[in-house]
């Protein structure tokens, strides 16, 4: 039984700013150009990867004991370019880290190398992500849209993607669309 | 054309079967859903069957998908709380916990000792009432009707005890950015004490309703395990992770909001079948429970809420006495409050595994983006590699057993 509140617990930010700059460095030495910069913010350490090496760079930290995928989620950083970012949130299970590996495309040509060989996991959290904002994943063995209908236009969790005003359809509808005839 | 010709040109992109039959079987590719009869959501599977054998199972989801992340990112912050809250309409408590402390830790704030032990409550008790739900549910598509009636019984209490610290009896918008709404009413442990005395030993008649039952065990035991291997890959964490042996809690592995004062235990289960998966989430009942007895023992003296006033509303007599009080009142419920730009990614234990909120702020009054990584949508990607190969009735047996909720699953 507690006896009053102890101190709040310290909460290991794991890794550190020095343990992110040494395993981005060790990505470094093994190829030059699949990291592009780290960021470190309220104990979250981040590696932002080039693209075209993500999948490499998420192979060598599965390797080191980040061998858990936490998250994939995509963001959209509308206006800055490059606009979509994936990210993918890494956990070592053993050691209690976490890492996040950022990636950030183009809108024109938004294609990445799928991950699912590595955790088939990465399914449906890169589905959703093709979905949303229309990143390809090459190499997925099943993608297409997973929460929106199949002949749905448009990847809706883009922010230049209005809100609202959308006809809603349904099977009695579809073939003439909400508000243009009865 | 019409609407049913055009109904599998539109779904032709989707392979529904997983190898080609031998010249003497025969697949048969069922549909399941998109309804279905418990409370799980609205859930469609496409299954090939070969007799009564599932060959192959794809689960489409997306029937409530109500774009909440896309209206979360029109809202001010303290708005945001409401719609995530709907997502995973039976662990209300959990998403409103990931979405407040993604926010505290952008904001850097920290939240009182007293608000920490009373969400620690809150939450413990939605773990009680959420695995009701599932028990209730669980039980109901195995056919046994009356563990509804009583599961959902023990849930009314708890949702008694919501309505009386919150007003609300779901969706409660019990937690605030900093720390919670307000500070438990006059009666409210007492009736608390009340419901921890009993809860155990209904949790002992639920056992006994269960496991005295020849045909729920015959349904559950060895039926479609899954290693923790295959799980791990498959993203898969909470009770399922624990029921293949796996005690990966982050309750104990990254204490959050106080949970590292309290002692209890993480119930583990060893072949990861289906009667594991139940007995797991059984076991945590108990656990829950005596992590709030022991919350509301050492309950801290303090305020509810964090004293910034940049963050949380002054109390309302400051109102009339206090200009400042007035515009930060003001700004507060017209604005809302700023968030300095950064992304975050906080996760929670949920009922149902890893729940963790990623928002990304850019300095204005509105998140950038919000999103949940809810444990059903990642466990739901275990359901084929469980049921395949093994009966139709135990993929019943499975779905009851997984206990997802499509509403965290669609978002």
């Amino acid at each position: 039984m507690p006896s009053g509140p102890p101190a709040r617990a310290e909460t290991r930010p794991v890794p550190d700013a020095t343990g992110l700059e040494l395993i981005a460095q060790a990505l470094q030495e093994a190829n030059a150009d699949s990291v592009l910069g780290t960021a470190f913010f309220r104990d979250r350490a981040v590696i932002i990867a080039n693209p075209p090496d993500v999948h490499e760079v998420l192979g060598r930290l599965k390797d080191q004991g980040y061998d858990f995928l936490a998250s994939l989620h995509g963001v959209d950083y509308y206006p800055e370019e490059p606009r979509l970012g994936v990210l993918y949130e890494l956990l070592d299970m053993k050691e209690v880290d976490r890492i996040s590996v950022k990636a950030r495309v183009h809108t024109d040509a938004p294609r990445i190398a799928s991950v699912v060989d590595l955790w088939p996991g990465a399914d449906h959290p890169e589905r959703e992500v093709y979905d949303m904002f229309g990143v390809v994943f090459e190499g997925h063995p099943d993608l297409r849209r997973i929460l929106m209908p199949e002949d749905y236009e448009g990847f809706p969790q883009r922010r230049d993607f209005p809100v609202g005003g959308e006809p809603v359809l349904f099977t009695y509808n579809e073939d003439s669309p909400y508000g243009k005839s009865q | 054309m019409s609407a049913t010709t055009d109904y599998r040109k539109r779904e032709e992109s989707i392979t529904l079967t997983s190898e080609p039959a031998g010249e003497r079987q025969e697949l048969l590719t069922l549909n399941m859903g998109p309804h279905h009869p418990a409370t799980h959501g609205v859930l469609r599977l496409l299954v090939t069957l070969e007799g009564e054998i599932v060959r192959d199972l794809k689960p489409i989801i997306g029937y409530v998908h109500t774009g909440i992340e896309k209206t979360c990112e029109d809202k001010s912050y303290w708005k945001v709380i409401p719609c995530v809250e709907r997502m995973d309409y039976v662990s209300y408590y959990f998403n409103a916990m990931a979405f407040c402390g993604a926010v505290e830790t952008l904001l850097g704030i920290e939240v009182p000792p007293r608000a920490q032990y009373l969400r620690v409550i809150h939450l413990e008790l939605n773990r009680i009432a959420s695995h009701m739900v599932w028990l209730g549910t669980g039980a109901l598509d195995l056919g046994a009707v009356s563990m509804f009636w009583y599961c959902f019984r023990e849930r009314e209490n708890i949702l008694d005890l919501f309505e009386m610290s919150s007003g609300q009896r779901m969706h409660t918008r019990y937690f605030q950015v900093g720390g919670v709404f307000e500070d438990i009413p006059t009666g409210f442990a007492a009736k608390l004490r009340t419901f921890l005395d009993r809860m155990p030993t209904r949790a002992d008649q639920f056992a006994d309703l269960m496991e005295k039952n020849e045909i729920v065990l015959r349904r559950l035991r060895d039926v479609c395990p899954l290693d923790e291997k295959t799980l791990l890959g498959l993203g898969v964490t909470g009770p399922l992770l624990r029921a293949a042996g796996n005690p990966w809690d982050l309750r104990k592995a990254q204490p959050y909001s106080s949970y590292d004062h309290f002692d209890f235990k993480i119930p583990v289960g060893t072949v990861g079948d289906n009667y594991d998966r139940y007995r797991v989430r059984h076991a945590e009942l108990y656990e829950s429970v005596k992590i709030i007895e022991q919350a509301l023992e050492g309950l801290p003296e303090g305020d509810h809420i964090t004293s910034d006033r940049k963050v949380a509303l002054p109390p309302r007599h400051e109102l009339a006495t206090s200009m400042e009080a007035l515009i930060h009142h003001f700004k507060l419920v017209t604005e809302g409050f700023r968030v300095p730009p950064g992304e975050i990614y906080y996760p929670i234990e949920g009922p149902r595994g890893e729940l963790g909120c990623f928002v990304r702020a850019d300095g204005s009054a509105k998140p950038a983006r919000v999103h949940m990584r809810d444990p059903s949508f990642s466990n739901l990607m275990a359901f084929a590699p469980m049921v395949k190969d093994g009966y139709i009735a135990d993929l019943i047996a499975t779905i009851a057993m997984l206990d997802p909720i499509l509403g965290g699953i669609d978002r």
